[in-house]
């Protein structure tokens, strides 16, 4: 299966340095290249992120108005598309900061349970279907998205930044300002809520 | 070490960070714990689920932007 990642992709323009010189001359045609490069890219990172498609837009537009301003700074040994992926993941924390308004759900009823001598006190069946084959199904894909926006805002946000946005253990950090202990600990209960979460689908899947 | 604390290190086992003695500990006791073992193979095939819940093999070239958020953005930069 193809993978792609938004913010390694070549640019479709001539390079980055014709483009970042358009830019800081003030070019139409060059913001205008900046937006269709990465656009679409940029703006499926905001919808992991914030969840709905308005919020995203939104995230997306103010990025780009931070990057037009910051173009000045921006220095030709970064990667346009790194700098901008950047951009885009602080907006969106910046957005979800902006409108948590209730206290998050705690992530312990889906964490495993373990009995006082420490045995997991459920009994795990495997799954006889490999990740790939499970892929394959469009109806996975979902289920796996679905699973993953049903995660409390903040693992989710660390497994998407780390799993998905392929961010490292330091950048999630900086970015979350929080401690890279933190977001090891928070990606690893992130993906043991989603296991939990998953455990049903798979089941069905692998006795089809 | 026990299931409880093998959970723990999972994550830094799977990223090949554990210090060796510790690996040791935990493939010692993986050798002798199916449900560990089953649940090692679970968190791994969600790790991969979840880092391809995204990817579109239907649509391996990317979706373009949406016009109205190229115009949305070119206006307000003005």
């Amino acid at each position: 299966m193809m993978r792609y990642k938004p913010w390694r992709m070549a640019l479709q323009v001539e390079n980055d340095a014709a483009l970042v010189q358009g830019l800081k001359g003030g070019e139409e045609w060059a913001f205008e290249a900046l937006v269709r490069a990465f656009g679409a890219r940029l703006l499926a990172t905001a919808r992991r992120l914030v969840g709905n498609e308005e919020d995203a837009r939104d995230v997306v537009q103010s990025a780009y108005l931070s990057a037009f301003r910051a173009i000045g700074q921006f220095e030709g040994s970064a990667q346009l598309s790194t700098w901008l992926h950047r951009i885009v993941v602080n907006t969106a924390l910046m957005r979800l900061r902006s409108r948590r308004r209730k206290p998050e759900e705690s992530i312990e009823a889906l964490l495993p349970a373990f009995q006082a001598d420490g045995h997991y006190v459920e009994w795990f069946s495997s799954w006889d279907v490999p990740a790939d084959r499970l892929l394959e199904r469009k109806e996975t894909r979902r289920a796996v998205r679905v699973a993953i926006e049903q995660l409390p805002e903040t693992y989710r946000t660390v497994l998407v930044l780390r799993d998905i946005e392929e961010l490292s253990t330091q950048e999630a950090a900086e970015v979350l300002d929080i401690t890279p202990s933190a977001v090891k600990v928070r990606l690893h209960r992130a993906r043991q809520a989603l296991l939990t979460l998953l455990r049903p689908h798979f089941q069905r899947s692998a006795t089809r | 070490m026990t299931c409880r604390e093998l959970a723990d290190f999972i994550a830094d086992y799977l990223a090949g960070t554990l210090p060796a003695d510790t690996r040791a500990q935990f493939e010692r006791h993986m050798g002798v714990c199916s449900n560990c073992v089953t649940y090692l193979e679970g968190y791994r095939t969600t790790v991969e689920l979840g880092r391809r819940a995204f990817d579109d093999p239907d649509a391996p070239v990317p979706e373009t932007v949406p016009e109205e958020l190229v115009k949305a953005i070119l206006a307000s930069r003005r």
